[in-house]
């Protein structure tokens, strides 16, 4: 019998549905990969068994009355980001120590409303602030990719790196993954996964602990662009108690695989050719456009001029949101409280020992940008930068361009603990160079693994859509997969 | 732009963090750095440029003005660190 963890999620519906193999064999399954590589790997930061098997059970009851959801008996892992009903929800940070929340996310609703099981909570970079995973409060996550003939241990990337390695690991079927500067796209492009961040207002933020709320958006990791489409269509919708989830019906994402490219034109941004980027990634960018030539794209250059702009804005509109959606961990209402002579002695001691390096750093950032005398010549300024890096885009689009490609990342999976990074927080940042304008645009972007660079690794190019027209993302992802094939690690944990 | 000890104190105590001996000095170098990578910001005309604040042209929902959730007292103070008869426990504010 094959492993039922090689199943996608398209390959695992068919033989559940056709009650070849049970939801609740394929819980096991997934539960006893988790249970042997977790302690390599660290992906998960609490696997909840119980709740995976009643929910597969239940899924099983429904398969058998034929009354089986889009995702019925899919084993999935969540991102700790996610609240998730009477079960771990800490952002992976120490400051909402034992929180487990009264409610459920709008997202993680959908996909059990639609019959998905949860396997459990998967490790991140602490409130999502992070491109390595390393500021997790639960340790650094370990990417089931290593160099050709190395044993040195690489990061998955982040924020979202725990998503990334458990569907590279094959330790879930498909994962949540949440964006806020290229934290789906940046460690699906270093584990050779899927990833799609939808257009602002597509998923619902209700329930997601928010880190910078004008650029958060929650989209799935998964093995295959097919998965990412069936992942996307049940996380998706309308929310009433998200004012900035948009008023339009969630389309069959997958119906957009296998269309043509004839008459598509593809923007090919010349900004995004960086000074010291490795030639493999240039490569990888021109093989990515013969793709779409071959396929029948018309392949048109275009200028995004303010691109460069983008990171530095983001470093001040993301930190200053970041300040004030993490006002409320004061050791008041959940999670740490460390006591003090009064209570602003309570609130600083609780945040001190609470919030990591970088969580810390960004918050600090956000207040200064955002205090007296600095607000317009930081704050406003980035606001009006964005509005210009938004024009670039619209202009591009409105010349007739369907999508534009781009390199994911300027490198792949770098090491554990690169003390040049470690060491200057900026250049920790450069890894969102190409992803985070998407963010400040609000569009959709994808990332898709396209080939591995000269040491093995896995690399990826990006997507980006015009807004809420994933469904074109999806069919250009889907050409680029059929003619670069898909990646998977070789197994040594 | 950059910041001095006593602007990392003043945005320290903004912030609510307690800052331990050494930390002022460690976050004001970083801040710093990051302060003089925005600093290129400066370069970028936006004269009649309006702020965004908004990614996407939407109107604001609006709710109708009614209670629809509430009488959940428990539920709210469940995971607070100290908490007596459903009010949260904080030190003495007034003397």
């Amino acid at each position: 019998m094959t492993d039922l963890t090689s199943l996608t999620i398209a390959a695992a519906r068919d033989q559940l549905k056709a009650r070849t193999i049970s939801a609740t064999e394929l819980t096991e399954a997934y539960l006893s990969a988790i249970d042997s590589a977790n302690g390599a790997l660290n992906a998960y930061i609490a696997v909840t068994p119980d709740k995976a098997r009643a929910m597969a059970k239940a899924s099983d009851e429904r398969l058998a009355s034929g009354k089986a959801g889009a995702l019925e008996g899919i084993p999935l892992g969540i991102k700790d980001l996610f609240a998730t009903e009477g079960e771990h929800t800490q952002a992976c940070s120490h400051i909402l120590d034992g929180f487990k929340p009264r409610y459920e996310s709008t997202v993680t609703a959908n996909l059990w409303k639609d019959g998905a099981v949860m396997l459990g909570k998967l490790n991140m970079d602490e409130f999502a602030m992070g491109s390595s995973n390393e500021s997790s409060w639960y340790g650094p996550v370990v990417n089931p990719w290593r160099a050709r003939g190395s044993e040195e241990k690489l990061v998955p990337g982040g924020s979202s790196g725990g998503s990334a390695a458990a569907v590279a690991a094959r330790l879930c079927a498909a994962a949540t993954a949440t964006d806020t500067g290229g934290s789906i796209r940046q460690p699906a492009a270093f584990t050779g996964t899927v990833g799609i961040k939808p257009t602002y207002g597509r998923c619902s933020r209700w329930g997601i602990a928010a880190f910078a709320s004008s650029l958060d958006q929650a989209g799935p990791i998964a093995r295959d662009v097919r998965d990412c489409a069936i992942m996307l269509k049940s996380m998706a919708s309308v929310d009433k108690m998200d004012t900035t989830s948009v008023d339009l019906p969630v389309p069959d994402y997958e119906a957009a695989l296998g269309k043509s490219l004839k008459g598509r034109k593809i923007g090919i941004p010349r900004e995004y050719r960086v000074d010291g980027m490795p030639g493999e990634i240039e490569a990888l960018w021109q093989q990515g456009i013969a793709w779409l030539k071959d396929a029948g794209a018309e392949i048109v250059d275009i200028s995004l001029p303010h691109t460069k702009y983008a990171l530095p804005a983001y470093y001040i509109v993301a930190p200053a949101e970041a300040s004030s959606n993490l006002a409320r961990y004061d050791g008041v209402r959940y999670g740490l409280r460390v006591d003090g002579k009064d209570i602003a002695d309570m609130y600083e001691k609780t945040r001190a020992a609470g919030f990591g390096k970088e969580v810390k750093r960004r918050i600090m950032i956000g207040t200064y940008v955002l205090s007296a005398g600095y607000y317009d010549a930081y704050y406003i300024k980035a606001q009006k930068v964005r509005t210009l890096i938004k024009r670039d885009f619209e202009l591009a689009f409105h010349a007739g361009v369907d999508a534009i490609l781009t390199p994911a990342t300027p490198s792949s999976a770098f090491a554990i603990g690169d003390k040049e990074l470690a060491a200057d927080p900026v250049k920790m940042y450069l890894n969102d160079i190409f992803t985070v304008t998407v963010n400040m645009a609000g569009l959709p972007g994808m990332a898709i693994p396209a080939g591995l660079d000269p040491k093995g690794l896995p690399l990826g190019l990006q997507l980006i859509g015009k807004p809420f027209e994933e469904e074109t993302l999806f069919t250009v992802a889907d050409v680029i997969e059929k003619a670069a094939g898909t990646f998977t690690p070789s197994k040594w944990w | 732009m950059s910041v001095d000890l006593a602007t990392v104190k003043r945005v320290a105590r903004l912030s609510r963090i307690a800052l331990a001996d050494g930390e002022a000095e460690r976050m004001m170098g970083e801040l710093n750095g990051i302060l003089g990578f925005v600093e290129q910001l400066s370069e970028v005309n936006v004269e009649g440029v309006e702020p965004m604040t908004s990614v996407t042209p939407m109107a604001m929902k609006k709710r109708v003005d009614a209670v629809t959730d509430g009488d959940k007292a428990a539920d709210i103070v469940a995971n607070a660190p100290v908490s007596e008869q459903n009010f949260f426990l904080v030190p003495k504010v007034v003397e």
